[in-house]
C-alpha cells in the first residue's frame, strides 16, 4: 500500500530503518514551567534578603576553631565510629550466624540494647557515666578486693587506673558511643549480606580446604559487600550527621557545636546555621562520590 | 600405607536427615588410580553420599576413611571425637570436589579463582601459584581465559576452571557430582574430554553422573544405587549391558529412552530448521 512505501527505504518492499514520532510529553514542559519560577524566587530570597548574610556566612565557615572541629568532632569522629561500627557490626554478624549459641545470645542482647536506646540519650548517657566509677576504671585482676580480702593480703592488683570521667568524654567518649550504637545497626546490614551469598560457595570454599574464617573473609564478605555497600552509605551519610549530637558527651571540638557558639556571641544565629548546612552538603557529596566508585568496585565479576 | 589399602573406604554410610533416612549403609572401596561412576535415579542419595566423603554433610552412622584415616572423627581410646575445624579443613584439602552447579567465586577471574586455595591455605608463594594455575588452566583448554570473570565464561569453561581450582590442590582424590548436568548439550564434550584425560593420567575419581557413554568408557567399576542403598556394582560392560537386578534394567531402560527421546527432539527441530 501507499503507506507502506512512505515508511521503507525507497522503493524496496521490506520495512526499514525505524523513524518513528516519539510520544510528547506535555506535561513535562508544565512541571519545568513551575520549578522555574520557583527556582527564580529561590534565587531572588537567596540574592536579595540581608538575613543570608552571605560575607559572615563564609567568614564563620573559615574560623579556626569551626575548621578545627570539622577535622576533629565531624570527620574524624565519623571515620572512626563508622570503622569501629561496620567492624563491630560484622563481627556481631558472624556471631549471630555462628553455631555457637553463647555468641549468638551475646551478639542478639548487645543488638537489643543499642537499637533501643537514641544515640543522644547514649552520648549524654555516657558523658555522665564517671558518676558509677568514683574511683575511676582500673585494669588488673576482676574482684580482686574479694581475692585479697580471703586470703588475708593487703593493697590491690591494679595496674592502671583510668579516670572514668576523662575517659568517656572528650574524642574517645565521641567514637565509643558512635561505634557502639552504630555497631548494632551494621550487624543487621552485614548479617543480610552474609545471607544473601549462595551456600555454594562457603561449600566450594571449604571443599578447597579453606577454614570457616578464611571463607568468610576472602569468600563470602567480598560477595556480600555488595549488598552491604549501598546501605553502609546511607549509616556514613547519618553518622555524619549525628557528630551534631557529640556535644551531648560534651565534645567541643566540633564543628556545629564551634559554629553555634559563634551564633550565640555574634548574634547571626542563622548564618551559621547556613555555614553549617553548606559543610553537610560538601561533605556528603564527597561521600556519594566515594561510596558510587566502592559500589562499582565491588561490583567486580557481577555484570562483564 | 600399603598399595593394597583403598583410598577410599566406606562402610555400612547411614545419613539421617531429621527423620529420613536416605542413605541406608554404603559399602564402598575405592583403589588408587581407580574411576567409579556412581549411577542411580534422581533422589537415590549419590549427592549425599559424596558430600558425606568431603564432610559437607555429617555422617549419621558408619564410617569413610581416606587413605587410612578416618574421616571426620578420631579415634582415641575406644571413643570417637569430632575433629577440630582445622583438622577438617586439612582433611578436606586432599580431596578435589567439582559441583553441578560449578561454584566458582564470581568476584575473582579464572586465574584467581585457581590461585586462592593454594596461596591461602597451603601458602604457596603466590607466584609460583600463578604460574602453576596458568599450567593447569592450560591443562583444561582455557590458557587465554584466564583474566576472565565466571561471569564472562560459559558454563562449560566455567566448569573446566572448576576443575582446575580443584586441581590446583593436588588433591589425592576427585569427587564430580554431576558436572555436566548443569550444560547445555553442546558443552558437554569439552568437560567430558577433560575428566577422560584427567583419569588416563591416573587420578582417583568418583564420578556421579547420567553419561552412559563416559561411564562405559572411562569407568573401571560402575555403581548402581537406588533409595540410598548399594543395588550392584561391577565391570561398566557388567552393569551397563547385563545389569542383574530389575531396578537397573529399569533405570538403563529410561535413560536410553529419554536419550532417545533427546535425540528425536533435535533431529526434529533440525527439520523444522530446514524448512
Ligand atoms: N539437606 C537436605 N535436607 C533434607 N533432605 C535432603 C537434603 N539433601 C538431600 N535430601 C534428600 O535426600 C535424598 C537424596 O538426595 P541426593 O543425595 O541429592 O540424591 P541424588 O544426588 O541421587 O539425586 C533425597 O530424597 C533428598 O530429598
Ligand atoms: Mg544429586
Amino acid at each position: 500500500m501507499s503507506e507502506q512505501s512512505s515508511t521503507g527505504s525507497a522503493g524496496t518492499e521490506r520495512p526499514g530503518l525505524i523513524d518513528a514520532v516519539p510520544v510528547r510529553h506535555p506535561w513535562r514542559w508544565v512541571a519545568v514551567a513551575v520549578i522555574a519560577v520557583l527556582v527564580a524566587m529561590l534565587v531572588n530570597l537567596l540574592v536579595r534578603n540581608p538575613a543570608w548574610n552571605w560575607p559572615f556566612v563564609l567568614e564563620a565557615m573559615n574560623q579556626t576553631p569551626v575548621i578545627r572541629g570539622l577535622f576533629f568532632g565531624t570527620l574524624l569522629c565519623t571515620a572512626l565510629g563508622m570503622a569501629f561500627g561496620v567492624a563491630g557490626g560484622v563481627l556481631l554478624a558472624v556471631m549471630r550466624l555462628s553455631d555457637n549459641p553463647v555468641l549468638r545470645g551475646v551478639a542478639w542482647v548487645y543488638t537489643w540494647f543499642f537499637r533501643a536506646v537514641p544515640r543522644y540519650v547514649l552520648l549524654v548517657t555516657l558523658g555522665a557515666i564517671g558518676v558509677l566509677f568514683p574511683d575511676g576504671i582500673s585494669l588488673g585482676v576482676p574482684f580482686d578486693w574479694v581475692i585479697i580480702d580471703a586470703l588475708g593480703l593487703q593493697g590491690d592488683w591494679r595496674f592502671l587506673t583510668l579516670d572514668a570521667n576523662q575517659l568517656f568524654t572528650g574524642l574517645f567518649g565521641a567514637v565509643f558511643g558512635l561505634a557502639a550504637s552504630e555497631a548494632a545497626y551494621m550487624a543487621e546490614i552485614a548479617r543480610s549480606g552474609i545471607l544473601s551469598v549462595d551456600r555454594g560457595q562457603t561449600e566450594a570454599a571449604q571443599a578447597l580446604g579453606m577454614p570457616r574464617r578464611l571463607t568468610m573473609r576472602r569468600i563470602v564478605l567480598p560477595q556480600a559487600m555488595r549488598v552491604i555497600l549501598p546501605p553502609t552509605g546511607n549509616e556514613l551519610v547519618a553518622m555524619l550527621k549525628d557528630t551534631s549530637l557529640l556535644v551531648g558527651i560534651p565534645l567541643t571540638i566540633e564543628m556545629f557545636f564551634q559554629l553555634q557558639s559563634i551564633g550565640s556571641r555574634t548574634y547571626q544565629t542563622f548564618p551559621v546555621l547556613v555555614a553549617a548546612t553548606l559543610y553537610y552538603l560538601i561533605i556528603t557529596s564527597v561521600l556519594m562520590a566515594g561510596q558510587a566508585w566502592l559500589e562499582r568496585r565491588f561490583g567486580r565479576g557481577v555484570r562483564a | 600405607m600399603s598399595e593394597q589399602q583403598p583410598l577410599v573406604r566406606a562402610v555400612n554410610v547411614i545419613k539421617d536427615f531429621g527423620a529420613t533416612r536416605v542413605l541406608h549403609g554404603i559399602d564402598l572401596e575405592v583403589h588408587r588410580g581407580e574411576v567409579v561412576c556412581l549411577l542411580g535415579p534422581s533422589g537415590s542419595g549419590k549427592t549425599t553420599f559424596l558430600r558425606l566423603i568431603n564432610q559437607l554433610e555429617s555422617l549419621t552412622g558408619g564410617r569413610i576413611w581416606v587413605d587410612g584415616e578416618l574421616i571426620g572423627f578420631e579415634e582415641r581410646r575406644g571413643r570417637l571425637h569430632v575433629r577440630k575445624d582445622a583438622d577438617i579443613a586439612r582433611q578436606r584439602s586432599r580431596i578435589g570436589m567439582v559441583f553441578q552447579r560449578f561454584n566458582l567465586f564470581p568476584h575473582m577471574t579464572a586465574l584467581e579463582n585457581v590461585v586462592e586455595a593454594p596461596v591461602h591455605v597451603r601458602g604457596v608463594r603466590p607466584s609460583r601459584a600463578r604460574e602453576e594455575a596458568r599450567r593447569l588452566l592450560d591443562l583444561v583448554g582455557l590458557a587465554e581465559r584466564a583474566d576472565f570473570y565466571p561471569s564472562q565464561l560459559s558454563g562449560g569453561q566455567q566448569q573446566r576452571v572448576a576443575i582446575a581450582r580443584a586441581l590446583a590442590m593436588e588433591p589425592e582424590l576427585m569427587l564430580f557430582d554431576e558436572p555436566t548436568s548443569a550444560l547445555d548439550p553442546e558443552l558437554v564434550g569439552e568437560v567430558l574430554a577433560v575428566m577422560r584425560d584427567l583419569a588416563r593420567d591416573g587420578m582417583t575419581m568418583v564420578v556421579v553422573t547420567h553419561e552412559m557413554s563416559f561411564a562405559r568408557e572411562v569407568a573401571d567399576r560402575v555403581v548402581f544405587m537406588d533409595a540410598g542403598v548399594v543395588v550392584e556394582e561391577g565391570a561398566p560392560e557388567q552393569v551397563l549391558r547385563r545389569p542383574r537386578h530389575e531396578r537397573t534394567q529399569a533405570f538403563l531402560a529410561r535413560v536410553r529412552r529419554e536419550e532417545q527421546a533427546a535425540e528425536e527432539r533435535i533431529s526434529a527441530e533440525l527439520e523444522q530448521l530446514g524448512e
